[in-house]
């Protein structure tokens, strides 16, 4: 398992809408990201970091190219493939997408029963315990309307790593959030990643985050057009 | 309640937490659920009362094959059929028994000042096996001319009086000129039909009603041999008499053919029946306007749990928890605000109108059913939560 990389990204292409609308947003991209440490896309806004991202995490169809994911090629792979595959990676979003109606344990527990109903307690202290580690050991059941902006941020990174996913893939999940809940934030995110051995790809505009990666990648205009790693 | 569910279904109760939290929305659906089952069970209830008044008087009697008129339409509004019929019938192999019995409306005006009308069952005094064991332990008293056995519930009638008969002091009222004495109480409850009932010999009631007589009854009622199959019997009879001018039913045939009569040829039973439609029909919008502005207020959520690896069913399932929990919760005060106006009516209108059990399962599963159906039309939306919008 191991010796797969965790990202082959093969002579990609993709194009929005239809007829004289038909706009290419991703050029011809090849890319192979191995696994673990993290990744960093950078690029001007409409460069297609978001639609390169949603393309690896199987939440938007392959058109044309090949996209290896966990040795799980996208292209042509059936719904419940792509359902399957999903659950082991973690997402976090620009916005929280918290659910407003649960509880900040309840909305981490939904990362873990992804995989069936499971051991309630054992759950729950699985739950707590990433809490706990960043920084929420004050906040388990409260509703997300009751948090500040990097608390509920925090949530989501939990929900995100708390079934310990593969690949975590993180769209500007600082953009909300002032400096120093951002840096918190990213800091816990590398370090999580790191303990759990994670492949993390981050979308960000920071720059007191490049510091923190690994690898750099720009994008301009649907193009790379540099890659740089960090030693 | 959130740990039974989450036992239940071994995850989160997403629905019900969805429900919970906006305390309004759920209110509102709530209440359009308990409001729905209010009308269906109120519609019911007197449609209930109404077949119970209609096959009410059945009790009265003790036969097997009903003759009538073809004109008539049901027991108590029914034609006169000739007695000639009634001699042919007795030569049928399989007929032990007949026996004419004579239906009137009598209008009466109590001592008070109130007009009641009372149905009137003039039957022989002498044949106690065409009437049920209560009244044919008392058929002999009606020998007397002009007295009558009288419904407890007749209408206009206080408790006090009743008592008073049932104490053995008759209780005399004028009707066509004559005073009738009712010295005996039963228990029919006619309810729709007429505000009571009185039986009398047939003789009284040519009394009363002087235009009747002995050679057209409004029924001919039959008993059968032990044994014999009253269809067969009912068979022959069609046989022999005339099918375009007379009618001949098993008692079963006839209260059947009666309650079709009231609930579909009458307009008091098509309002009812409508009404329980509005109310099916009031209960499908509410449930489904709630849960498809709940679904179109969680896309955001949903999309965030597909993106997370959650399947279709899973929000399916959200969608038919929520449903159920409003099945369930707007179920039990429609059920027993229904049953306090039942009592209301009662005591107002003095018609039989009672919860049974098996209305209480039949509406609640209709509930179920519609709020069901509700949440698989408010699905649809959840294709709207596509979790490539999200970044
Ligand atoms: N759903 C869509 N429909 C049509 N065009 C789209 C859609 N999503 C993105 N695009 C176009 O594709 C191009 C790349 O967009 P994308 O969102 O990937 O850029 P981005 O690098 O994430 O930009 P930003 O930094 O502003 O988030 C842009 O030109 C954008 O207008
Ligand atoms: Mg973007």
């Amino acid at each position: 398992m191991a010796d797969i990389d965790a990202i082959q990204v093969q002579d990609l292409n993709h194009f929005f809408g239809a007829g004289d609308a038909r706009k290419q947003a991703i050029f011809d991209i090849n890319l192979t990201i191995e696994r673990g440490g993290l990744t960093i896309l950078m690029g001007p806004s409409g460069s297609g970091k978001t639609t390169l991202l949603t393309l690896i995490g199987a939440l938007r169809d392959v058109q044309f190219g090949n996209i290896r994911v966990l040795g799980r090629e996208l292209n042509g792979a059936d719904q419940s493939a792509l359902v399957q595959l999903r659950r082991r990676l973690g997402f976090i979003f620009q916005a929280h997408n918290l659910h407003e109606s649960l509880t900040a344990t309840q909305n981490v527990m939904m990362g873990l029963q992804v995989h069936g109903p499971g051991n309630a307690a054992k759950q729950r202290a699985a739950v707590h315990h990433i809490l706990d580690l960043l920084g929420l050991s004050d906040r388990w059941d409260y509703l997300p309307g009751n948090l500040s902006g990097g608390q509920k941020q925090r949530v989501a990174v939990a929900r995100a790593l708390v079934s310990n996913p593969e690949i975590i893939l993180a769209d500007e999940p600082t953009a909300a959030l002032d400096k120093a809940s951002s840096q918190t934030v990213v800091e816990l995110l590398k370090a999580l990643g790191q303990r759990r051995g994670a492949t993390t790809v981050m979308v960000t505009h920071d720059p007191r985050i490049l510091e923190l990666a690994d690898r750099i990648i720009t994008l301009e205009d649907g193009r790379i057009v540099s890659d740089q790693r960090n030693n | 309640m959130s740990k039974l569910l989450s036992l239940l279904f071994g995850r989160l109760p997403i629905g019900w937490l969805q429900l919970s939290h906006s305390k309004g929305r759920l209110i509102a659906a709530v209440s359009g659920v308990a409001f729905a089952n209010l009308l269906v069970f109120m519609q019911l209830g007197i449609m209930g009362a109404l077949n119970n008044s209609t096959i009410a008087p059945y009790a009265l009697l003790d036969t097997d094959i009903i003759v009538s008129s073809q004109a008539g339409n049901t027991l108590t509004d029914s034609d006169n059929i000739a007695q000639v019929w009634m001699f042919q019938a007795l030569g049928v192999p399989g007929v032990s028994a007949a026996m004419p019995i004579y239906i009137g409306n009598l209008p009466i005006t109590l001592d008070d000042g109130t007009s009641v009308t009372l149905l009137v069952f003039g039957v022989d005094a002498t044949k106690p096996a065409f009437v049920s064991r209560a009244i044919a332990q008392l058929l002999g008293q009606l020998t007397i001319e002009n007295t009558a056995l009288i419904d407890k519930g007749t209408r206009g009638i206080p408790p006090d009086v009743i008592a008073d008969i049932i104490a053995g002091n008759a209780f005399s009222f004028e009707a066509n000129g004559r005073t009738i004495s009712a010295i005996a109480t039963m228990d029919v409850g006619g309810g729709f039909l007429a505000d009571g009932m009185i039986v009398t010999s047939d003789q009284s009631f040519f009394r009363l009603f002087a235009a009747r007589s002995s050679a057209a009854s409004n029924h001919i009622l039959l008993q059968v041999d032990e044994g014999v199959s009253h269809d067969a019997v009912a068979t022959r009879l069609r046989a022999i008499l005339p099918a375009h001018s007379v009618k001949v039913q098993t008692v079963q045939e006839a209260a059947g053919a009666d309650l079709a009569f009231m609930s579909t040829q009458r307009p008091t039973g098509i309002i009812f029946g409508f009404g329980v439609f509005m109310g099916i029909l009031v209960g499908l919008v509410i449930v489904y306007q709630v849960l498809s502005t709940d679904v179109a207020d969680h896309l955001g959520e949903y999309a965030t749990f597909k993106a997370m690896g959650y399947g279709s069913s899973f929000f399916l399932g959200i969608v038919f928890e929520e449903a159920i929990v409003l099945a369930v919760f707007g179920f039990i005060p429609g059920l027993i605000v229904s049953m306090g106006l039942y009592a209301g009516l009662v005591s107002v209108t003095g018609l039989p109108v009672e919860m049974d059990v098996g209305r209480a399962v039949l509406v609640f599963l209709g509930t179920l059913t519609a709020c069901t159906i509700s949440g698989a039309i408010a699905t649809r939306r959840l294709a709207r939560a596509d979790p490539a919008d999200l970044f």
